[in-house]
């Protein structure tokens, strides 16, 4: 079984497809609501519940990723690009972990009820501090936009690869099975 | 992290294999272009979904400069209804609101509420008025860990009809550079351009103000939806009317003191404890639940669902209550917002001086800790 050693297990790509789904749609509809008056409660109502799901999600493939046996780099990356794309995956992992801790955070710190549906709330997770939610929501901005950079950067390096130098990398985490890579 | 498997590739001859396949020339432009035009239209799309490409939309953060640029920015402070002080409290619910809301505040039963009263205006430390708008805001603390904020004023219409009208408001109430006062032929366009303003001024006008916080009645104003256990909603406004008996101004002299209003407001809270009737107000087809400057017609059901006793005061120095953003969309389940424009500009605005102020260091306040153990 080599050819299928060339792409990411099922779980893996489910995983991707889903979380980037979210992710995007998230960095949409946060910069979005806070520059929307008419559309603000709406948007921050189904941003909190979502961003939640993100954590999960993450947590989920983290683990995941642990446990399964990845497929190797494509001969086509030099050592180089191996370590950027590394680091990427790395930052990527930590920064759609820590972002909604951030946005949970920082409204824990703000005392406002971290309402997800209905009467379903959330527990605070940092002490009262409006200073604090000062800063938390600062970086929240700032993560965001590092997070757009970091998924534009992603996003880049697989249209090089797939249209440039042609050595089928978006097969590999393709949402459908592709047999021989 | 770095799994095995990555690392295991002997591929010096994979590698010369996939290398042909790599594009060259034309072509490859051709490709490389496209890929920048991808890029650059999905940053573009992120932008845009951020306002950047509309410079003159009516945003937060708009609205909020607009605020300090003609009220003063002050560190710490609210940018409106900046004079305040804070008090507790507890609101007994007598079970009347069941039949309207699923909300666990209506229940029988007793529960902690924190609040702030506040006077309109950027100023934390203006000079009381009788003419200025009283506020109060408060939160209800429900058992089930739920929270429900409100803010009130003392007027039984609000004089704007959406977020835009007040921003006009602000700008043409700006004082002219010269003669610092607002010029009244700004004043009078926007009058003319919001006939609705004109039609909430002439209810307000009617309604002379009591003689002090502890008889005023505080009107919610936006509409919200009651729902009940089997999810069918009610439009319902509601009003908090004092027990203090109603005194109108001049009966006791209005002094020229510069906090007489918080002054008076101590003073009665310290001497016994100060109540209010939560009245909710059932709105029917018909009834506009997106227009705040509109009453809605005389005669219409009143359910009074428990009372508010407020019975200690603080100085917003010390109490937790400066620190609370009394955003009216913090709501318990059994109480949604309706399809009032006031509802989420308010949510968004609010945040946004929350944010503001939040991050500031905390400059006094007018009424001081020792104005309130007096
Ligand atoms: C991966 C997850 C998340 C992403 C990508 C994300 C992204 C964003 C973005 C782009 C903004 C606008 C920032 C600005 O322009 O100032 C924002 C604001 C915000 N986010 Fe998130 N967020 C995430 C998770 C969360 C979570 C889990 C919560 C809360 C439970 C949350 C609560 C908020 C709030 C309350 C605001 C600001 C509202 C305001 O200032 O009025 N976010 N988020
Ligand atoms: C679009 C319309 C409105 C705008 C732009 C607006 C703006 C503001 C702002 C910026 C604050 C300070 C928020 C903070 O930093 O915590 C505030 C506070 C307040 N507003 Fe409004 N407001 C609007 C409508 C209303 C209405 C309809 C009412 C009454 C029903 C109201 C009552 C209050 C009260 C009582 C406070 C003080 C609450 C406290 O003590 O924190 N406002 N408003």
């Amino acid at each position: 079984m080599t050819t299928d050693r060339q792409q990411f297990t099922g779980s893996m790509r489910f995983l991707h497809w889903l979380m980037a789904a979210t992710v995007l749609t998230m960095l949409g509809i946060g910069v979005a609501m806070v520059t929307s008056l008419g559309e603000y409660h709406r948007l921050v109502s189904i941003h909190r519940p979502l961003g939640i799901l993100i954590l999960i999600l993450v947590v989920i493939r983290f683990v995941n990723r642990l446990f399964s046996t990845l497929p190797p780099f494509p001969a086509t990356m030099s050592p180089r690009e191996r370590s950027a794309a590394h680091w990427s995956e790395i930052l990527l992992y930590a920064l759609l972990f820590v972002e909604p801790l951030v946005g949970w955070g920082m409204l824990s710190a703000a005392r406002y009820p971290i309402v997800l549906f209905g009467s379903l709330h959330l527990f605070p997770i940092l002490p009262h501090s409006v200073m604090l939610y000062a800063a938390l929501r600062r970086a929240h901005t700032l993560l965001a936009y590092l997070l757009f950079l970091a998924f534009i950067a992603h996003f880049g390096a697989i249209l090089f690869h797939t249209l440039i130098v042609r050595d089928r990398m978006f097969s590999r985490m393709a949402p459908w099975r592709v047999r021989a890579l | 992290m770095e799994s095995k498997s990555r690392q295991l590739p002997s591929d010096s001859t994979a590698s010369t294999k996939k290398q042909t396949a790599l594009l060259a020339g034309r072509s490859r432009m051709v490709r490389l272009a496209g890929i920048g035009v991808v890029i650059l239209a999905v940053i573009g799309a992120f932008l845009y979904l951020g306002g950047w490409f509309s410079p003159h939309k009516l945003t937060p953060v708009r609205f909020v400069d607009e605020f300090e640029r003609v009220n003063g920015r002050y560190s710490g402070f609210r940018r409106n209804h900046a004079k305040g002080v804070c008090v507790r409290g507890f609101f007994d619910s007598n079970g009347r609101g069941t039949r309207l809301s699923k909300a666990v505040v209506f229940r029988i039963g007793r529960v902690p509420v924190i609040g702030r009263f506040s006077l309109g205006g950027g100023d934390p430390h203006a000079s009381d008025e009788l003419s200025a708008v009283r506020g109060l805001g408060l939160q209800f603390s429900l058992s089930d860990g739920e929270q429900w904020r409100t803010a009130m004023i003392n007027l039984p219409a609000f004089p704007f009809k959406d977020p835009q009208a007040f921003y006009d408001n602000v700008v043409a109430s700006e004082p002219d550079r010269n003669t610092h006062q607002p010029d009244p032929a700004k004043m009078a366009a926007f009058l003319a351009n919001n006939p609705e303003t004109v039609r909430a001024l002439e209810i307000i006008k009617s309604h002379a103000p009591s003689s002090g916080f502890d008889n005023s009645t505080f009107y919610g104003l936006n509409a919200f939806r009651f729902v009940d256990a089997q999810g069918t909603w009610t439009p319902v406004r509601w009003t908090l009317v004092p027990v203090q008996p109603y005194e109108a101004v001049g009966a006791t002299g209005a002094s020229q003191d510069k906090n007489f209003l918080f002054d008076a407001l101590i003073a009665s809270i310290l001497q016994h404890p100060l109540q209010w009737h939560l009245i909710l107000t059932l709105g029917q087809l018909g009834d506009p639940t997106n227009d705040a400057t509109v009453p809605w017609p005389e005669g219409r059901e009143q359910v009074d669902v428990g009372s508010l006793t407020l019975d200690s005061v603080e100085s917003e120095e010390t109490s937790p209550a400066r620190d609370i953003n009394f955003d009216p969309l913090v709501l318990p389940a059994g109480i949604s917002p309706s399809d009032d424009p006031l509802l989420s500009a308010r949510s968004a605005i609010y945040s946004q001086s929350f944010t503001r102020r939040a991050g500031e260091t905390k400059e006094p306040s007018a009424i001081t800790p020792s104005d309130v153990r007096k």
